[in-house]
């Protein structure tokens, strides 16, 4: 019993110092972004990594869950709802939920992973001391920007998804389930809140920043060669993904209730 | 500390966890000099190394450096400290994202307005100096053991340093590059006139390049001086006899 609760504490101790380090290594990328202009080459090449090379997935899992979303609708409100609000509700399902927290989960696998693996790479071959070696602080150099590009690129790649979603969406409803173009444009309009998009967006800067810099920060904490970089990676993973679900219970909270 | 003296170090103790590392820690080393930090595996030669450039702070003791106390120096002034410090890590630790150029060429980025042209010719020169000219097109993962130390070498002197700290130049690689790297210390010392840190359990290359030995065996100098000085001492014996460091090994 003795042991047991020791290694309960032992864990407590260790999730408390891992947040303790999480919240000061935040506060130093925040005092980074006065560098932001400095490092904009880092940036933009960031932001050309997250980008563009999440665009092939994003197209994927968008077109495919916009035409599942719009399948399910039309089965499940068939007997009871009018046809047109199939529009209605897969427009407002994609805009407040389906789109920020699909492309969360997804970039947390593509983009998350991918940065602690490369960051995590970079410490355990010792470039990351070299940096520190040079007067370079590795969170200006390596966090800030991959931090910055995650604020300005999920936010975009989402948007896109909620389009491409839509439209796979409206495609299935028109070619699959006999609604027609009218009822389905009637139901998006007949709903459409200009607030939702402000949530959806919010949500998205969020996970941006968070996906980015819990990856670069797990990455700066690697330690122990390729399996240390392994074990990063999915850190990160698992990490930015249970961060996401919290984040979206209580962003959801805070601005639709 | 002594006008003669770059760096000191002052009963400095060092644990990770529950293992002692640096155990009292107490030399010099001289401006101008080649000094060379020698001990057996796991003695704390690279955290010696790691507390000059301020990765590491002491637990306890002061190590000064060019006047600086490194366990109170911080901001500003730490960096100016370090943009005087050239490092070869022992894994050349270059950016494999970049290419030689961009290698050599990043302190200078980061730390000159230098224009691009200005940079080149710089880069050129640290180059030609370790005899790697014309192979600023490679890619790191292009490059031998031996080429991709002297790249690094060339990357630590591009903003012509004070001192240059040299962590296991020769691991890893054959006799014959061991040499060459062994040339180019030596080399860079005549050329530039800089203080030389080298942490290595290489002996030929010791005995070859350093105008001051410090042995090291579990967190304390075990023997110190002239090569001749610790050649002559019994601790020497017993490292080249494989006596040192057998146990609690950092």
């Amino acid at each position: 019993m003795q042991r047991l609760f020791g290694a309960i504490g032992a864990k407590i101790v260790r999730f408390l110092t891992q947040t303790h380090a999480m919240s000061i290594y935040f506060a130093r990328t925040v005092v980074q972004l006065r560098y932001a202009y400095f490092y904009r080459k880092q940036i933009i090449d960031q932001c050309y990594t997250i980008g563009v090379g999440s665009f092939p997935l994003v197209c994927l899992v968008s077109a495919f869950s916009g035409m599942a979303v719009s399948i399910q609708m039309a089965y499940q409100m068939e007997v009871y709802v009018p046809d047109y609000m199939v529009g209605s509700i897969v427009v407002r399902s994609v805009v407040l939920e389906l789109a920020p927290i699909l492309m969360g989960l997804v970039l947390a696998g593509r983009v998350g992973a991918g940065i602690a693996s490369e960051v995590g790479t970079m410490k355990v071959s010792e470039q990351v001391d070299a940096l520190t070696s040079m007067a370079v602080d590795p969170v200006g150099y390596l966090m800030m920007p991959r931090f910055v590009a995650g604020l300005i690129m999920i936010p975009l790649l989402v948007s896109y998804s909620c389009l491409l979603s839509i439209s796979a969406g409206f495609m299935m409803s028109i070619l699959k389930m006999d609604i027609s173009v009218y009822n389905f444009i009637k139901g998006m309009k007949l709903d459409f809140m200009p607030y939702d998009v402000v949530v959806g967006m919010t949500k998205s800067v969020v996970y941006g920043g968070a996906i980015t810099f819990v990856g670069s920060f797990v990455g700066l904490s690697a330690e122990g060669g390729a399996q240390g970089v392994g074990r990063a990676a999915t850190a990160a993973c698992v990490i930015s993904s249970a961060l996401i679900l919290i984040l979206d219970y209580f962003l959801t909270h805070t601005m639709l209730t | 500390m002594a006008d003669d003296i770059a760096i000191s170090f002052d009963r400095v103790y060092k644990s990770f966890d529950e293992n002692r590392v640096l155990n009292g820690l107490t030399f010099d080393i001289p401006w101008k000099r080649v000094t060379t930090i020698l001990g057996p595996s796991g003695c704390g030669k690279s955290v010696t190394l790691k507390h000059i450039i301020g990765i590491l702070k002491a637990d306890e003791g002061q190590v000064v450096v060019a006047g600086h106390d490194m366990s109170t120096i911080k901001g500003d002034p730490l960096l100016d400290l370090r943009k005087r410090i050239g490092v070869l890590f022992q894994s050349a630790a270059l950016f494999d994202s970049m290419n030689v150029y961009e290698n050599v060429a990043f302190g200078l980025r980061m730390h000159t307005k230098f224009p691009e042209d200005r940079i080149r010719d710089r880069v050129a020169v640290c180059l030609n100096e370790v005899d790697m000219g014309g192979s600023e097109d490679t890619m790191p993962v292009d490059l031998s053991g031996g080429m991709r130390k002297r790249v690094a070498l060339a990357r630590a002197i591009a903003l012509e340093p004070d001192f240059i700290l040299y962590d296991e130049p020769t691991t890893g690689l054959d006799p014959r590059t061991s040499n060459v790297v062994g040339d180019l210390i030596l080399a860079l010392q005549n050329n530039l006139d800089i203080t030389s840190v080298v942490v290595t359990h290489d002996i030929p290359l010791t005995t070859r390049i350093s105008d001051k030995i410090a042995l090291i065996d579990r967190g304390v100098v075990a023997a110190s001086g002239t090569v001749e000085e610790v050649e002559e001492s019994p601790t020497f014996q017993k490292f080249l006899d494989g006596e040192l460091g057998s146990e609690d090994e950092a």
